[in-house]
């Protein structure tokens, strides 16, 4: 519904109400990870069933689709605010029970979450391990309310942030604030947020740009797409105060077309915002003009990169330039530009809202706030965390990620993507904030966290990362396009057994030349991930190259599949399920594999009545 | 701040002034310091790609120079290790990628990526060479693109782009598989390219060379029952030199006279007297349409990639260009007309080759309309490289060489026709003629100072019996198509557009000594097609002792029927055919 009141305050009572018309609000997450688990089947049901229509025994229900809970794990999540209620695992064949529940006040027990320590049953979603130990800020509104309604978003006080800036401060008392906040960027490097703005300001320009960078990249990394499924108004709101802040007038989400849940709900809340006189021209009646557009980006990962990312707004190949001049005084069509990324901009509203000693009294001294982060690998609960600065690795994996899955042993945890860097077990009490993780070699990145166990082989983790950067480097400084793939080429030789140790110092060496001769920053932390397990696991690398051994076992080249001779039978088993052919010998006779056939599928290992073949 | 405060950096100590310098590089140059580079070209933006021109900054780290803005009191060190490591790391990464087939390497003499090698003392590579090499792109009818030899600069990129706003090139692929290429995989001789060589001239590398045809020079000269003439653009004798060690400008037309003899040429004649006829005939074709209410703005038509431009970009203005042919046509049509009809020789055995700055001749001499019976009238075009092939190739100094008189009547000219070779050359030639012949009296000024320099842009105004007259004279197609929408959209308020395709004239030739680091040779080069106009007894193309009896004996008049059979054409919409490549 349109309102045509031109104050926050009169919008927000207009929106309670709408929102309060709605009765019990049964929230379904409606992020990618729960509608792979079905969510949509379950929303759809719960409309078929005739929630939003019918009042039950006199009591209003309304299905609110959401944006990401964050527990993906235990999706489709179910979240009923009024009682107090999380269910986990939902399926379409619960809605009937659910909806019996509601009325009855009384919950479906088998829906509920199970600790996995206490085997208790959780009722609420702050009591769920996974839950408690965090700290969402940025990612508050996310889950809770519907980001296709802008009503949503007004009762909990969207917006109201930029009216106080656009209305009552002027553009150096709200860097000011953004400034004494100690926000720091949030897409990797951590440049200080208002000191960007404040170079930003400061340039002469009649046309300034911002521009929200929501190219995220890193595999396994959905923070951003979270806030602008979950939460867009929040993004649009700092957009429009950094807009105001900087005196920009125009504005780009730049996003990923592979987003594309995140895209429609962008574009229905600018159409939303627009109606409400909340972007656009003459803001609330201030005069102040804000126009947002979406730039949707074609997928390369180097778009992320600030001047590759500008280029490709500005249409051409996203290849990075150097800086300076920087974006600050040459940015997008040559202009002035701010650039920040989406959780960034996420937390503006809340520091001019909440005030900065808020904002500053959460995390390190040095790293302010808090910092989400995609936890995944093998860990018991993944999903999407946020947790102050300098909360450490063992509670994020140990206390919310409830462990490492299976009972298996914590090897290393990769943070910051391809960018990043391997923590260690001797890592597992370093504060998670910008200085130490710099300091032990990672980086927090956009904060992809992958968590691996015992069973993995760091030389094929750097490989895998090193593959990924050397496809999605953009090919135009030497050292990036030609030194990622010489690195690569090392990695591959290692993990076949084919190096040797002249080649690991040359690997080492190459690390280090493209870290300081690369041009940008995708080139420059390309060689992390080599350099920080050369560091911790550097014995590792010995043992491929000089034992030919993979000490995990995960390299199949290395892996040797040998017949014991004395264990054998004969029975030839072995030989004809082997679908190469590797295997040879007569009837009752000790047979043979053949190592220069064989591709260590391990049929014959599992089909052996005897157990005579072994993996060596 | 005030503008008169003296601004400095330190380059290894050394405080170096610095004012409007686009970059650091620049700074570091000019204060006589070395910087390698291999992607840095001073006339294109700075890249930043090649990561030869790293340097340490004190507080900022390892910074590309060629893209860093110099700012005072940086401390800068320009070879300290860290620098050289880095610099080290690209030259083996690079060479590891290339196709060192150096000996036999036609830039093996002045490859940039050689010569870093060398002075880097890059004595291993560590790492493997390409698996597989790349098809070689010939398909291009003046140019050849060697993908195993490109170390994706992309000069060649910003050159397509800069100077001619083509764009055929561009980067296609990501990561290790990046490639320079005309986009959707298309060969070179597929698109629209304009075949005006700067690409090559801008390569540091052999990834884009010049198609050699000196071997069929050889051939014909071999042929004893052949008579092989040749003819020297004007920009060739101020750039030749360069490559034996004498002074961009030095005119070594003498020289190159008498090295041609001993080369086996029969008759070694010269463009600039084609220069005068087509003034001749541009000239009346010009005041005609002037007077009679002719298609105006008159487009110049001497520069082949501009005809080609036109022909494929923009064939509705076709009217517009001047249907005079290019000296270099001119000479090869009268010249073997009057070899042939006056003097007997046979057709097929009468050859013509040219000596030109310029890669898309050797396109124009194929074009079916310049042939007689099949037989083209000008049988081979040799760039300025590789007329220095040729002469060194027989091995000759050309500075050693005692100069010569040209053959005559065919090697005299005026000061009118050398000026030809530079961007403006040919609106003042034109305009000392054109005044002449509609007011009557000599012009009062031959030298028409607005026409010259280097600039992308020039015009002026001119009266001639009361009747303004301005022309507009542009180099690089980039700057030619601002000219030609204003055509389009009914705003040019000019009479004579000139038209060179390469930066600065065909002193800038795609076919010239490679000088892409070093722009003033440009500058040089035209200074000595200056100083050869002013030293000259005949500055006027209508004074030409030798064009005078040419029309006397020969072809009656400037506009003649005879004339408009050999020394005129027409143009072809070559926009479908293009439009069908691309799709």
């Amino acid at each position: 519904m349109q309102s045509n009141e031109l104050t926050i305050k009169a919008k927000q009572i207009e929106a309670a109400e709408n929102v309060k018309k709605q009765g019990t609000r049964v929230l379904v997450c409606a992020g990618t990870g729960c509608v792979a688990n079905g969510s949509l089947e379950v929303i759809k049901r719960l409309r078929e069933a005739g929630v939003d229509v019918q009042t039950i025994q006199s009591q209003k229900m309304t299905v609110v689709p959401t944006g990401c809970h964050g527990f993906c794990e235990q999706g489709a999540l179910m979240i009923i605010p009024d009682l107090h209620i999380t269910y986990v695992r939902v399926k379409k064949e619960d809605v009937d029970e659910i909806i019996e529940s509601i009325k009855t006040g009384v919950p479906v027990e088998r829906l509920l979450y199970t600790d996995p320590k206490t085997h208790e049953k959780i009722k609420k979603n702050d009591d769920i391990a996974f839950y408690a130990k965090q700290h969402r800020t940025s990612l508050s509104n996310c889950g809770h309310i519907n980001p296709e309604d802008i009503n949503d978003a007004i009762a909990i006080r969207a917006y109201e942030a930029l009216e106080n800036c656009i209305r009552n401060m002027t553009q150096d008392e709200v860097i000011k604030i953004v400034l004494d906040s100690g926000l720091r960027g949030r897409g990797g490097a951590g440049f200080p947020t208002g000191r960007k703005w404040m170079f930003t300001k400061m340039a002469q320009s009649e046309k300034k740009y911002v521009v929200c960078n929501g190219d995220e990249g890193d595999p396994g990394a959905f923070m951003d797409r979270s806030v602008m499924e979950g939460d867009p108004h929040r993004l649009l709101e700092g957009m429009a105060i950094a807009g105001y802040a900087v005196g920009a007038d125009e504005a780009y989400i730049y996003v990923r077309a592979e987003y594309p849940m995140a895209i429609k709900r962008l574009r229905i809340a600018i159409k939303q915002a627009e109606e409400h006189n909340l972007l656009g021209k003459n803001i609330l009646g201030t005069g102040f003009n804000f126009t947002v557009h979406i730039k949707e980006g074609a997928g390369a990962f180097v778009c992320g990169e600030e001047t590759a990312l500008l280029a490709s707004i500005e249409g051409e190949r996203g290849m990075p330039r150097s800086k300076p001049p920087f974006p600050a005084n040459k940015g997008l069509f040559g202009q002035p530009t701010l650039i920040n990324n989406v959780e960034t901009l996420a937390n503006v509203p809340l520091i001019l809202l909440n005030g900065s000693e808020w904002f500053s009294s959460m995390g390190t001294e040095k790293s302010k706030g808090t910092k989400t982060f995609a936890l995944t690998g093998e860990v018991n609960n993944t999903g999407l965390i946020e947790v102050p600065m300098g909360t450490t690795l063992r509670e994020v994996i140990f206390d919310i990620g409830g462990g490492i899955r299976n009972g298996k042993k914590f090897k290393a945890a990769q943070i910051g993507g391809p960018s990043g860097g391997c923590l260690t077990e001797e890592h597992l009490d370093l504060p998670l904030d910008y200085e130490s993780l710099s300091k032990a070699g990672a980086m927090v990145g956009s904060g992809g966290l992958v968590v691996m166990n015992e069973d993995t082989c760091i030389v094929e983790v750097a490989r895998f990362f090193m593959n990924f950067t050397q496809n999605e480097s953009c090919g135009k400084c030497v050292p990036c396009r030609e030194g990622t793939k010489n690195m690569l080429r090392i990695l591959t030789n290692i993990t076949r057994g084919k190096a040797t140790m002249e080649d690991l110092d040359t690997l080492k060496e190459l690390a280090e030349n493209v870290k300081t001769g690369a041009l940008c920053g995708l080139g420059k932390t390309a060689p992390n991930p080599v350099l920080s397990t050369l560091k911790y696991f550097y014995d590792e690398y010995v043992a491929h190259i000089k034992d030919k051994k993979c000490p995990a076992g995960v390299c199949t080249a290395l892996k040797k599949i040998v017949i014991e001779k004395d264990l054998c039978k004969g029975c030839t088993k072995c030989a004809r399920n082997c679908p190469v052919g590797a295997i040879s010998g007569t009837v009752k006779q000790p047979h043979e594999i053949d190592q220069t056939k064989c591709i260590k599928c391990g049929v014959c290992l599992k089909n052996c009545p005897f157990k005579a073949i072994k993996e060596v | 701040m005030s503008d008169t405060v003296k601004k400095t950096l330190f380059v290894d100590g050394k405080e170096v002034e610095f004012n409007d310098e686009k970059n650091l590089l620049e700074v570091i140059r000019k204060a006589g310091f070395e910087v390698p580079t291999l992607c840095y070209r001073p006339e294109l933006r700075s890249f930043g790609a090649c990561r030869m021109c790293v340097v340490e900054i004190e507080g900022r780290g390892i910074q590309s120079s060629c893209t860093m803005p110099p700012e005072p009191n940086l401390k800068v060190h320009v070879n300290s290790e860290a620098v050289r490591k880095v610099r080290k790391s690209v030259l083996e990464l690079l060479l590891a990628n290339h196709n060192r087939e150096c000996t036999m390497c036609p830039r093996s003499h002045n490859c940039e990526l050689q010569a870093l090698a060398n002075k880097y003392e890059i004595r291993e590579v560590k790492f493997p060479s390409r698996e597989k090499l790349l098809p070689i792109d010939d398909s291009n009818p003046a140019l050849v693109r060697d993908p195993n030899k490109c170390i994706l600069c992309g000069a060649c990129v910003r050159a397509c782009s800069e100077y001619q706003g083509l764009e055929i090139l561009g980067f296609t692929h990501r990561g290790s598989k990046t490639l320079v290429s005309p986009a959707l995989g298309k060969k070179l001789g597929e698109v629209d390219c304009v075949y005006c060589g700067q690409c090559a001239a801008v390569c540091p590398t052999a990834a884009i060379t010049i198609k050699s045809d000196v071997q069929r020079v050889r051939e014909m000269i071999a042929d004893k029952e052949s008579t092989v003439v040749c003819q020297i653009a004007p920009s060739v004798r101020v750039a030749a030199g360069e490559e034996f060690g004498l002074k961009p400008g030095d005119n070594v037309i003498g020289k190159l006279a008498a090295a041609l003899r001993m080369v086996g040429f029969d008759k070694v004649y010269d463009t600039n007297f084609a220069a005068d006829v087509t003034i001749m005939e541009e000239g009346t074709e010009f005041i005609d349409r002037l007077t009679n209410g002719g298609v105006l703005p008159l487009f110049t038509s001497c520069c082949p990639a501009w005809i080609r431009y036109i022909e494929t970009q923009h064939p509705e203005l076709l009217p517009h260009v001047s249907t005079t042919r290019s000296p270099e046509a001119i000479f090869g049509s009268a010249i073997k007309d009057i070899a042939v009809n006056r003097d007997g020789f046979a057709r097929d055995k009468y050859k013509i080759v040219s000596f030109m700055p310029c890669t898309s001749k050797k396109t124009e001499c194929k074009r079916p309309e310049f042939a007689v019976d099949g037989i083209p009238d000008v049988d081979c075009v040799l760039t300025t490289q590789e007329l220095v092939a040729l002469i060194k190739g027989s091995g000759i100094d050309l500075k050693n060489v005692e100069p010569e008189e040209l053959d005559m009547p065919f090697g005299l000219y005026t000061g009118a026709a050398t000026i030809f070779g530079v961007s403006g050359g040919v609106a003042e030639a034109a305009l000392r003629t054109v005044s002449e012949i509609v007011t009557g009296k000599p012009i009062e000024n031959i030298d028409i100072k607005e026409t010259r320099g280097l600039n992308r842009c020039k015009e002026l105004t001119l009266e001639l019996n009361g009747q303004k007259v301005k022309v507009v004279i542009v180099n690089t197609l980039r700057e030619a198509e601002k000219m030609l929408q204003k055509v389009i959209d009914g705003t040019a308020d000019f009479q004579m557009l000139e038209v060179m395709a390469c930066p600065g004239g065909c002193v800038g030739g795609g076919g010239q000594p490679i000088s892409c680091n070093n722009p003033v040779k440009k500058n040089q080069r035209a200074e000595g097609l200056y100083n050869e106009d002013s030293s000259l007894q005949y500055r006027k193309s209508h004074e030409n002792p030798a064009v005078k009896k040419f029309y006397e004996e020969w072809f009656e008049k400037p506009g003649s029927h005879k004339a408009h059979e050999l020394l005129h054409t027409s143009y072809i919409n070559r926009f479908e055919t293009c439009y069908k490549n691309t799709k």
